[in-house]
C-alpha cells in the first residue's frame, strides 16, 4: 500500500458515491439496532428502489444522540430523522429531492453545535464494515505518514506534544508512557489495547468500536511502531457481540489491504492484531488484571511495580492503551500535536466522549472540548432533565467516581478538576440523577457492584467492600445507627489506602462523594428513619419505632 | 537473588539506618534487621503476590502505602512500618478477617498455633467492631489424611503457591470472585478424588486451620512452614 494507492482507493469511493443523488445513512449501533434499525434500512433501500432513485443507503455506526433513535442521516442536505421505523421509509423515500418530513425531523442543534468530533468524526458517515469508506475519510493516512516520512521518536513527539492523556480513566500521559515503553529493554514487545468497557452506564470503547474499528486498530498500528511492538492485541468484551463482530471483519480487511501484517506499507515494519475476549470481569479492565487474563490466567491484579511499560504481557515491556486514547492517535499524527493541545484546557487535552445517561433528555454519546462546563454538558447538550423533574447529582467515573451537586455543576471537565472535588474523570459514563434519587442508595447501588466485581485477592477490597455494602443496607433499611456511619467512614479510609489496585482503591468514591454533598441524606435515613428521595422503603422500621427518636 | 548483582543500599526503616543488596525487598532487610513488619500471605520460600496488605509500609515523598513484601529498597528509601496510620489499617484489616468467614479460636485445631489469631494478639485486637457475616461453608474431608475446612481459610493462597510452585502438582486455586471466592482442588472436585500427592505441604503452610492433618485433632496442631527454605535451598545445591 501507497500514498497513490490510498488516494486511489478513496478516489474510487467518492467516484461511487458521487453517481448517487442523496445518501442516507441509517444508525446501526447497538441502540438503534435493538429497535430494529436493520429493517428500517431493508425498508429504505427497497423504498428508493422502488421509486428508481439514485440513492446510497448506508450502514453507519452510532450517531450519538441513542435517545432519539432509530436515527437517519440524510445527505448532502444533512437532515436528521428521529424514531424512524420501517414504516416511514416510503415517507422519507418520496420527500428525496422535496420538503423533508416534518414530523421526523429531529432539530436539536444545541445538541449537535456544542460538540467537537475527533474520535467520532466517522460516526454516521462511514460503513463500519467498509475499509474503503473509511479511506475515504484520510483513513490510514496517518499510518502511512509515520511509516514512510517519521521515525518512531518523531511519532512519540508528536503524541507528547498533543497533551493527550490516557482516556481510560487515570488520565496517564501518552506521549510519556510510549517513550518508555519505547526505551525499555527487550527485542520482543506488545501492544494491548483495553476495550473491557465495564463502568455501569459506560458505553463510548462499544462505539468506537462498533463505529469505527478501523481507527483503532490504525492506532495501534502506529503505537506498535512508535514503540517498537510488531504484536498487539485487542482485549473486548464477549458481552459486546456486534463490536467483536466489526473488529473482526475490519481486521479481516486490513490484513487484506496490506495494513497489518508482514512488511506494511512496503517497510521493514510488521505488525498484526489479535482479538481476546473478556469473560465478564470487571476487574479484567484494570491494566494487569487484563494481562493476566490474556495470558489464559485469572484475573486478578498484580501489585505494581513492575510497571506493564517494564514487565507487562509475557513478561515482555508492554504498551497499554484505551480504545478511546487510541482512537486519538490518527488525527494527531495526521494534523499534528499542536492542533490537538489547541484543543481542550491547560492540563487536559482534546476532547472527551461521554456516555451520558439517566434522567437526562438526550441520552445518548457526545464528544466535547475537554474543560466545558459540566453544566453545559447536563443542560445544554443533555436537553436537562426531563419530566419536571429537579437535577440533584451527576455521577462520573462509574463504580471509581463520585457524584456531584447541583453546586459544582460550573466547574469545567478536566482530570484535575475532578479528582478535586471527589471524582474522577473515569472512562467517560456519566449518570444523571433527579430528585427521585436516593443518594444513600446509588452509594449502595455502586458498592454491591465493586463487591461482587472484586477479584477477592486483597482482603480491604474483598471483605471491606462487603462490610460496606451490609452497613448502607441497614442504613437504607432504616436499621442503621450512627456508629454504622462511623465504621463505614472507617472502612472507606481503609479501603481506599490499603487496597491492591485501583478498582478497591476508587470503591469507597461513591460513598465518600455523598457523604461530602448528601450527608443530610444519611442522617435523615438514621436519625428520622425516612428517605427523602422516597426510594428506601422503611415502612416496617416506621412502624415500630416510638413517637421520639433517637440515635 | 542473582549473585552477580552485589550493588548495596543504604536506607532508613524506623529511623533505623541498614543496608541491603540490590533487589531485596524491604521485608526481607526489615526482618534481617530484627524490625517486625506483620504479614500473612507472604512465607518464605514462596513467590508474593502483595494480597494480605498487612505489610503495608510508608516511605517519605509518597502518599501511597506500599507492601513491604513486593517493593525493592532504594537507595537512600526512608521508610516508615509502625505509624499511626498504619496500625489503623492493619487493625481494620484483621477485623475484616475475623469477621469474613468463622473464625472461632476456641474449637479450632490451630488454636495457639495460627498466625492470625497470633497476629490479632500482636496487633491488640481486642474486639471485633464489623458484624460478623457468618456464611455458610463446606468442610472437604474426602482426603484420607487431611481436611480443608473453609470457614477458617483466609485465602492467602499459600496452598496454591506451594502446590504449584514447590510440588508442582497445581492442585489447588481460587475459584469465584470477591466474597464468594473458595479454594478448589482440582476442576472444583472433592480433595479426596483429586489428583493431590499427598504431600501435606499445604498443611503446613496454611497459617490457620484451614488445613489440617486428620490425626491431629484437638487444639495441638503446630505447623512448620519452615521447612520451605530449607527445601528450595537443598534444590539449589543439586
Amino acid at each position: 500500500m501507497t500514498t497513490e494507492e490510498l488516494e486511489q482507493i478513496a478516489e474510487s469511493v467518492r467516484l461511487a458515491n458521487s453517481k448517487h443523488d442523496h445518501e442516507i445513512n441509517v444508525c446501526m449501533g447497538t441502540g438503534c439496532l435493538s429497535q430494529h434499525s436493520d429493517k428500517l434500512k431493508d425498508a429504505l433501500t427497497s423504498a428508493v428502489d422502488a421509486q428508481g432513485k439514485k440513492v446510497l443507503v448506508r450502514r453507519t455506526g452510532c450517531m450519538g444522540l441513542c435517545a432519539a433513535g432509530p436515527l437517519v442521516l440524510v445527505d448532502p442536505e444533512e437532515i436528521l430523522y428521529q424514531h424512524v421505523h420501517a414504516a416511514d421509509a416510503e415517507k422519507i423515500a418520496s420527500s428525496l429531492d422535496r420538503e423533508p418530513v416534518a414530523e421526523l425531523q429531529c432539530n436539536l442543534r444545541e445538541h449537535f453545535d456544542e460538540q467537537v468530533h475527533i474520535v467520532l468524526e466517522n460516526s454516521g458517515h462511514i460503513d463500519p464494515e467498509k475499509i474503503d469508506d473509511y479511506i475515504a475519510h484520510d483513513g490510514y493516512n496517518a499510518l502511512l505518514k509515520a511509516l514512510t516520512e517519521m521515525t518512531p521518536k518523531d511519532v512519540i513527539q508528536q503524541i507528547t506534544d498533543s497533551g493527550l492523556r490516557g482516556r481510560g480513566g487515570g488520565g496517564y500521559p501518552t506521549g510519556l508512557k510510549w517513550s518508555t515503553v519505547a526505551k525499555a529493554a527487550g527485542e520482543m514487545k506488545f501492544v494491548i489495547c483495553n476495550g473491557d468497557e465495564g463502568d455501569p452506564g459506560a458505553f463510548m470503547d462499544r462505539s468506537v468500536l462498533e463505529s469505527d474499528p478501523q481507527r483503532v486498530i490504525e492506532g495501534m498500528v502506529i503505537g506498535g511502531y512508535a514503540v517498537g511492538a510488531s504484536k498487539g492485541f485487542i482485549y473486548v468484551r464477549a458481552e459486546y457481540p456486534l463490536a467483536v463482530s466489526r473488529l473482526t471483519t475490519a481486521l479481516r480487511e486490513a490484513r487484506r489491504h496490506g495494513l497489518l501484517g508482514n512488511n506494511i506499507c512496503n517497510t521493514p515494519f510488521n505488525f498484526d492484531v489479535e482479538i481476546r475476549l473478556g469473560a465478564g470481569a470487571f476487574v479484567c479492565g484494570e491494566e494487569t488484571a487484563l494481562i493476566a487474563s490474556i495470558e489464559g490466567k485469572r484475573g486478578t491484579p498484580k501489585p505494581r511495580p513492575p510497571y506493564p511499560a517494564s514487565s507487562g504481557l509475557f513478561g515482555k515491556p508492554t504498551l497499554i492503551n484505551n480504545v478511546e486514547t487510541f482512537a486519538n492517535i490518527a488525527p494527531i499524527i495526521r494534523k499534528g500535536g499542536k492542533w490537538f493541545a489547541s484543543i481542550g484546557s491547560e492540563r487536559s487535552k482534546g476532547t472527551k466522549v461521554f456516555a451520558l445517561t439517566g434522567k437526562i433528555t438526550n441520552s445518548g454519546l457526545v464528544e466535547v472540548p475537554m474543560g466545558i462546563s459540566l453544566r453545559q454538558i447536563v443542560e445544554g447538550i443533555g436537553g436537562g432533565v426531563p419530566d419536571g423533574h429537579t437535577f440533584k447529582a451527576v455521577q462520573t467515573g462509574g463504580p471509581s467516581g463520585g457524584c456531584i451537586p447541583a453546586e459544582l455543576l460550573d466547574i469545567g471537565v478536566s482530570y484535575d478538576a475532578l479528582v478535586k472535588i471527589g471524582s474522577i474523570m473515569g472512562s467517560g459514563g456519566m449518570i444523571v440523577m433527579d430528585d427521585t434519587s436516593c443518594m444513600v442508595n446509588v452509594a449502595r447501588f455502586f458498592i454491591e457492584f465493586c463487591m461482587t466485581e472484586s477479584c477477592g485477592k486483597c482482603i480491604p477490597c474483598r471483605a471491606g467492600t462487603a462490610q460496606m455494602f451490609t452497613l448502607l443496607t441497614r442504613i437504607c433499611t432504616g436499621t442503621g445507627t450512627m456508629d454504622d456511619l462511623a465504621l463505614l467512614e472507617d472502612l472507606c479510609s481503609t479501603v481506599k489506602e490499603a487496597s491492591l489496585c485501583g478498582l478497591g482503591q476508587t470503591a469507597p468514591n461513591p460513598i465518600l462523594s455523598t457523604l461530602k454533598y448528601f450527608h443530610n441524606e444519611y442522617i435523615e435515613h438514621i436519625v428520622n428513619k425516612r428517605c427523602p428521595a422516597g426510594v428506601c422503603n422503611m415502612e416496617s422500621i416506621q412502624s415500630e419505632i416510638p413517637s421520639e427518636v433517637t440515635a | 537473588m542473582n549473585p552477580v548483582e552485589t550493588d548495596v543500599k543504604t536506607l532508613v526503616i524506623d529511623e533505623q539506618e541498614v543496608s541491603a543488596r540490590a533487589g531485596q525487598t524491604i521485608l526481607e532487610v526489615a526482618r534481617e534487621n530484627g524490625i517486625a513488619i506483620p504479614t500473612l500471605c507472604h512465607l518464605e520460600g514462596l513467590s508474593d503476590v502483595g494480597a494480605c496488605r498487612l505489610c503495608l509500609v510508608e516511605i517519605k515523598g509518597s502518599n501511597k502505602l506500599l507492601p513491604a513484601c513486593v517493593t525493592a529498597v532504594q537507595e537512600g528509601m526512608e521508610v516508615s512500618t509502625k505509624t499511626e496510620r498504619l496500625q489503623k489499617h492493619r487493625h481494620t484489616i484483621l477485623e475484616l478477617l475475623f469477621a469474613e468467614r468463622n473464625h472461632i479460636c476456641s474449637v479450632c485445631v490451630a488454636n495457639g498455633h495460627c498466625e492470625l489469631q497470633t497476629l490479632g494478639q500482636e496487633q491488640g485486637l481486642t474486639h471485633v467492631r464489623l458484624p460478623y457475616r457468618n456464611p455458610e461453608l463446606p468442610v472437604d474431608a474426602s482426603h484420607e489424611r487431611f481436611t480443608l475446612d473453609h470457614n477458617r481459610c483466609i485465602l492467602c493462597t499459600r496452598c496454591v503457591r506451594v502446590c504449584a510452585e514447590i510440588e508442582g502438582a497445581h492442585i489447588w486455586d481460587v475459584m469465584g470472585r470477591g466474597i464468594n471466592s473458595l479454594i478448589i482442588s482440582d476442576l472444583h472436585e472433592d480433595w479426596g478424588k483429586s489428583a493431590c500427592t499427598r504431600c501435606g505441604k499445604c498443611v503446613q503452610v496454611c497459617p490457620t486451620g484451614a488445613l489440617f492433618d486428620k490425626s491431629k485433632v484437638g487444639s495441638d496442631h503446630p505447623k512448620y512452614p519452615e521447612f520451605l527454605p530449607y527445601l528450595n535451598l537443598m534444590r539449589e545445591a543439586q
